[in-house]
């Protein structure tokens, strides 16, 4: 009980904790170290001797306790040694971690910025943001990536060291590099998201869990950077998604398309809320790759049924977006976007063209997709092919029972067809 | 904090080029250095003679081992380096990206060990 109390308190205040002692020590490896300690010795400690009054004040107070003593073990490295332990010592004695601090929007946005670092390693960067910023545990980031615990946690270890060894800085970018950094802290959140929405090995079709925490971070990220049109697009681009979150599968767990989902359970309140975000981004006339995707999620979102759907403008999205923004997952998307507006042949022409550059070419979706145009344009033997192609390289269960039941829906050819 | 600025180019496209590209890129180079000695950032840098140059020694049971090239043959090759002396990796990130070879080749960022 007391493990999970803690576990909702690390959640709660582990980031602002962890930002106050690495604002005053100065070292987030020794900071990040010396929070874990603080709660280990919270979870040994408090059953027996009640949780203090304060538990935060009591947690940093052991930190900050903890922190001194890595440092003055270290104290050969630092030049000015004892006076910056004097210091925090004195920083002990008057620690007010109830009160407000003002420093703390900025902290935070440090934090994300450090965690964010180009320097680290993608999967790095994502746990190390989990963990910090969203306050999840390593054995729950090993969770939601189907990885062993130990992989988790020496991934987060490594990067800790890469910290302190390269001393990658705590510190918001300047403005010569603060687009391109931004960047990075965007396609991280947007990864985490996508973890939560798609998850490749997971039985279940979304880890609503990671989706949430992804959102919670574009919501923090657009409340201290409300100026940066991208950060507003993607949040909107999340909430467009999250809105349909109940809709995406049927009550036994099967895959529902975008085509076949009950429009009326979506969330409307959440869909206008992510459409007023989009049109203030919009309106700050600094577009970017986010803001066209969540532009087409709206087109999605807002057509009252799948007939509706304004393809063609859809279409013209994607090339806008394919000019900031070309990987082959989006020219598969602006291909289908071609199809549906009304270019079938064009569309399929694309997609083809796709499969032989290759990149996609063991995708499962590009195959799926395929076969659904060749369904639409009237050739059966065709889909049936590229159902098959999608179904050898499909993993995750709920999409391989949804293509099971597509290929099963397809025309059976006739006796003695001529294509075989 | 002291960061080596490895160099790595492709020598084979270095050694096509024309005497007026080569002067242009010196050129280059030589702005770039004054401009670290002026940031006072500048603790050492040198331009390498090219692989077919190198030499590596192994000592292996007490015997030592020489053999022609360098450790790892590679499609960039260690061509030249800097060591600076600047607060954080953001600034060395900010330096290595003005180095001229990182327009077409690419630059290690190593920190240096503290052991003092």
């Amino acid at each position: 009980m007391f493990a999970r109390a803690l576990d909702e308190l690390h959640r709660r205040s582990g980031a602002r904790l962890l930002a106050q002692l690495i604002r005053r020590i100065g070292r987030f490896d020794v900071a990040e170290d010396a929070l874990q300690d603080a709660f280990a010795r919270a979870l040994a400690t408090w059953p027996a001797q009640g949780t203090p009054a304060n538990p935060e004040g009591w947690l940093m107070r052991v930190a900050l306790n903890r922190a001194i003593d890595q440092l003055r073990h270290e104290r050969l490295q630092l030049p000015d040694g004892e006076a910056v332990l004097a210091a925090l010592e004195c920083g002990v004695a008057e620690l007010d971690v109830a009160g407000g601090d003002a420093h703390w929007p900025d902290e935070r946005l440090k934090l994300i910025f450090t965690c964010c670092h180009p320097a680290l390693a993608p999967a790095a960067q994502v746990a190390l943001s989990l963990r910090t910023l969203c306050g999840l545990t390593t054995a729950e980031i090993a969770r939601a990536f189907v990885e062993p615990e130990a992989t988790t946690a020496q991934k987060l270890v490594r990067a800790q060291r890469k910290i302190a060894a390269a001393r990658i800085p705590y510190a918001v970018p300047g403005a010569e590099t603060l687009q391109e950094r931004l960047a990075t802290v965007l396609a991280v959140i947007y990864f985490v998201f996508n973890e939560g929405y798609a998850a490749s090995a997971s039985p279940a079709l979304m880890r609503v869990d990671l989706c949430e925490e992804a959102i919670r971070l574009g919501d923090l990220l657009a409340e201290l950077m409300p100026g940066e049109p991208e950060v507003l697009g993607l949040q909107a681009l999340m909430a467009f998604h999250h809105a349909r979150r109940a809709t995406r599968s049927s009550p036994e767990g099967e895959l529902v398309t975008l085509e076949a989902q009950d429009r009326a359970r979506w969330d409307a309140g959440a869909i206008a809320a992510a459409d007023a975000v989009l049109k203030r981004a919009i309106a700050m006339e600094r577009p970017g790759p986010y803001q066209y995707q969540a532009a087409i999620a709206a087109l999605h979102a807002k057509a009252a049924c799948a007939e509706d759907t304004d393809w063609a403008q859809i279409a013209v999205l994607y090339r806008a977006l394919q000019v900031h923004l070309d990987t082959p997952v989006i020219d598969l998307n602006a291909a289908v976007a071609l199809a549906m507006a009304g270019h079938l042949e064009a569309g399929l022409a694309r997609i083809d063209a796709l499969e032989r550059g290759g990149a996609l070419a063991r995708y499962h979706l590009l195959h799926a997709a395929r076969a659904d145009l060749l369904r639409r344009a009237g050739r059966p033997a065709e889909a049936r092919a590229a159902y098959g192609r999608a179904l050898t390289l499909v993993q995750n269960a709920a999409e391989r029972a949804y293509l099971e039941r597509r290929l099963a829906a397809l025309p059976e050819p006739h006796a003695g067809a001529a294509h075989p | 904090m002291e960061y080596l600025l490895l160099i790595y180019a492709d020598e084979k496209a270095w050694s096509t080029l024309s005497k007026d590209e080569v002067g242009q890129i010196m050129a280059a180079y030589g702005t770039y250095t004054q401009e670290l000695i002026a940031a006072g950032v500048m603790r050492g840098g040198s331009e390498l003679a090219p692989t077919p140059t190198a030499t590596t020694v192994r000592v292996r049971n007490g015997k030592t081992l020489t053999t022609d090239g360098p450790f790892a043959e590679t499609k960039e090759q260690l061509g030249g380096y800097y060591l600076i002396d600047v607060p954080n990796l953001d600034e060395a990130i900010k330096w290595a990206a003005k180095i001229p070879s990182a327009a077409s080749g690419s630059v290690e960022i190593r920190p240096q060990v503290d052991n003092s």
